[in-house]
């Protein structure tokens, strides 16, 4: 139940770019012909929706198995939208610091709109649905940080598909 | 509440488990109504009024539901797990 599905992992360790997309290469070979990879890091300062001071840490904290499935559900609201050959999410979660990498996006598919609209749909709805909560602190104290309103009309955008 | 109420586990998350000031605790309770008068005799009014934010989802055995949770009269599972969400952020 901890785990709808081998592409998405909620972890606390760093991950490996490289190492990731040659898993996917290697899952699917000559098929594809687009990868496209988005990875987040964490900023040192968040003048929208942090205290804008210098961040000192993040903490993400996640509702094991929820979390899980609200990932899948944007996964599969992608691949409805857009012909995927393949997808991998990973998350972090813990305590992270500036610079850090904070999760991992790739998407495979025969030609790269698909890819590109498939990576920048997850992002936005990861932003806004995904069962996790982040924790900022900063030279000006502590704050739990909520999605941002341009993150919520970036996703809005998108239409009625929901991550729901 | 009736003697065979049923066990239930209710989770607090980030923001909510820090006002809340704890992350679980055990209840009896057929429903989300009845946690409602559960949580109060446990926490109190105020810090219930944190759970009763519009922002505030509530989700039963990972599900999330939908209206109004403290006047929800349908019956929860045996052993239900109820979660209370506070706006999520990730990315």
């Amino acid at each position: 139940m901890k785990t709808p599905d081998p592409r998405i992992s909620i972890q606390q360790e760093d991950f490996d770019l490289a190492e990731e997309y040659q898993a996917l290469r290697n899952r699917l070979g000559a098929q594809i012909g687009a990868i496209v990879c988005f990875s987040g890091l964490v900023r040192d300062r968040n003048p929208v929706a942090g205290d804008g001071g210098s961040v000192s840490t993040l903490r993400l904290e996640h509702y094991p198995g929820m979390t899980e499935q609200s990932i899948l559900h944007i996964a599969s609201a992608a691949e409805q939208r857009w012909p995927l050959l393949d997808w991998r999410i990973i998350h972090r979660i813990g305590d992270l610091t500036p610079s850090d990498q904070i999760v991992l996006v790739l998407v495979a598919s025969a030609h790269r709109e698909a890819a590109f609209g498939a990576a920048e749909f997850m992002m936005d709805y990861l932003k806004t649905r995904a069962v996790l909560w982040k924790k900022e602190r900063s030279e000006l104290g502590e704050r739990w940080l909520d999605s941002t309103q341009a993150d919520h009309e970036r996703a809005e955008e998108w239409g009625t598909t929901s991550g729901d | 509440m009736s003697e065979e109420s049923n066990p239930i586990e209710v989770h607090f998350f980030a923001s909510l488990r820090e006002r809340v000031g704890t992350a679980r605790l055990s209840a009896t309770a057929d429903s989300l109504s009845e946690v409602h008068a559960t949580l109060i005799q446990q926490l109190g009014t105020d810090r219930v009024a944190h759970l009763l934010a519009p922002n505030v989802r509530v989700a039963v055995n990972q599900q999330l539901i939908e209206g109004d949770w403290h006047s929800d009269l349908q019956p929860l599972p045996a052993g239900a797990e109820v979660a209370f969400l506070p706006p999520v952020t990730g990315g």
